[in-house]
């Protein structure tokens, strides 16, 4: 039930903002991310933003994995 | 989005499980038996079943699906009774789609709408406030389901009517939280578990914190997961890690979408409008302050306070969905699956939603 889509953020208004989900334009509510800005990764449920997706931090996740990977199987990639 | 792809790039995932297997080899050979553990959410239910993932692993890790899907859990008598509130006069019911199909004792939300009555699917309960403002002379109940990811939306829509002054809204709440059900499983003790892995959603709201008494009071390491192969594989891989190293230990493995502390904004709305109650949970009884309800000042919302339903014992079935949610089964032990109980005919809601694991099983795991 809770889809978490993960989002962009292309237009801020007062209280909501228009995000790009997988190619359609839909508007989100702002509620419980006050702080979020145009260019920011959403995560969606039910129609409202839950939280800013940090990106660095998601990279950093790929790259961490990608090390456990190498360490075990040699240089794959 | 650039830096989500590669989790879900076959390359890498077919080498995350690779390395799970090594790891898990390693605990079998130290331990005699497979490590156990337990998916508490649903979409990581889903997810697992149809990225291949559990297939994949099952000679090496037993992955057993939890009490984490808000439809599966809704007790029976719940159910009836959201069902029987649409007979009322004037009535608009607001749903979510996950709950138009899982059957009442006599019939489903979908049969009912069939027979004329009002019953909407919404896709956030605001869009019911928008209808009651449309309707005023009707009165707009939405189904309040739903886990911490869902109840802050719940407590947002109360705000907002609130705010509007709305009379003729109100919310039918069956709100779940994770951690009394969590410490119920535990202390009933009837499955052994090493682990779980614990959903990204709902720790958005709650942040990593809030899992502390797995590890303070039942030694229990957990990790917190997201919903791409790779990142379920990694967040197995690091829960593996830590059984082999004895470690209690929650380790979030979806930082970039949840904080220590998780949702503020979230958390605070919640607790201005909600107050801790008891819920009924199928197959496995009230679990006491399992739930949150509408606070006294706030009663006005509050649909059961509003309509009055009285619902007699719901008939038996054959369906194991309580044994399924506890994870004392599987679906394929259920006389029902896949003959009586399919997805387009089902019996119970662990067959209905999207995220149920009978649907799973059926879905992506039946071997033909
Ligand atoms: S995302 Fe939340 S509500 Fe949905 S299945 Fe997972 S735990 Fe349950
Ligand atoms: S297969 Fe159907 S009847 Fe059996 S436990 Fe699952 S939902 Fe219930």
């Amino acid at each position: 039930m809770c889809v978490g889509v993960p989002s962009k953020v292309i237009k801020l208004e007062e209280n909501r903002a228009l995000v790009n989900v997988m190619g359609s334009k839909i508007y989100v509510g702002i509620l419980f991310v006050p702080e979020v800005k145009i260019n920011d990764y959403v995560l969606i449920h039910a129609g409202q933003a839950m939280t800013i997706i940090n990106e660095e931090f998601a990279r950093e996740s790929i790259e961490e994995w990608r090390r456990i990977i190498d360490g075990q199987h040699g240089t794959l990639f | 989005m650039d830096s989500m792809a590669p989790f879900s790039d076959p390359v890498l995932s077919q080498q995350s499980a690779e390395a799970v297997i090594q790891l898990a080899k390693q605990y079998i050979q130290m331990h005699g038996r497979k490590p156990v553990f337990m998916e508490v959410c649903g979409s990581h239910t889903m997810a697992l079943a149809k990225t291949g993932v559990k297939t994949r692993l099952k000679e090496y890790v037993q992955l057993i699906a939890g009490p984490g899907c808000p439809v599966c859990v809704t007790d029976q008598r719940t159910i009836d009774s959201m069902i029987s509130l649409s007979n009322g006069r004037g009535i608009i019911l607001c749903t979510f789609g996950d709950m138009m199909r899982v059957p009442g004792s006599r019939h489903s939300l979908l049969e009912a709408k069939t027979k004329g009555k009002d019953i909407r699917v919404v896709y956030s309960p605001l869009d019911s406030i928008r209808i009651a403002e449309q309707n005023p002379d009707k009165e707009i109940i939405f189904l309040g389901i739903g886990f911490e990811t869902t109840i802050p939306l719940l407590a947002a829509a109360i705000k907002e009517a609130e705010q509007r002054g709305l009379t003729n809204f109100s919310i039918w709440m069956t709100t779940k939280l994770v951690e009394p059900v969590l410490r119920v499983l535990l202390d009933a003790g009837e499955i052994h578990l090493d682990g779980f892995l614990l959903p990204g959603h709902v720790s958005v709201v709650l942040g990593k914190e809030s899992y502390s008494f797995l590890t303070e009071e039942y030694r229990m390491p957990g990790v917190i997961s997201g919903f791409e192969p790779v990142q379920l594989l990694s967040s197995i891989y690091k829960l593996l890690q830590l059984c082999i190293e004895n470690k209690a230990k929650i380790i979030n493995d979806y930082p970039y979408a949840v904080s220590e502390s998780g949702n503020g904004a979230a958390k605070s709305l919640m607790k201005k409008y909600l107050k801790p109650g008891d819920e009924d949970w199928r197959g496995i009884g009230t679990i006491p302050n399992s739930g949150l309800v509408l606070k006294d000042n706030y009663q006005d919302f509050d649909a059961k306070k509003k309509f009055k339903i009285t619902i007699a014992s719901p008939r038996k079935t054959k369906c194991r969905c309580g044994e399924v949610i506890r994870g004392l089964t599987v679906p394929e032990e259920c006389i029902l699956f896949n003959k009586a109980c399919t997805p387009a005919n089902p019996i119970g809601p662990c067959m209905v939603s999207a995220e149920g694991t009978c649907a799973a099983h059926y879905h992506y795991m039946r071997e033909e």
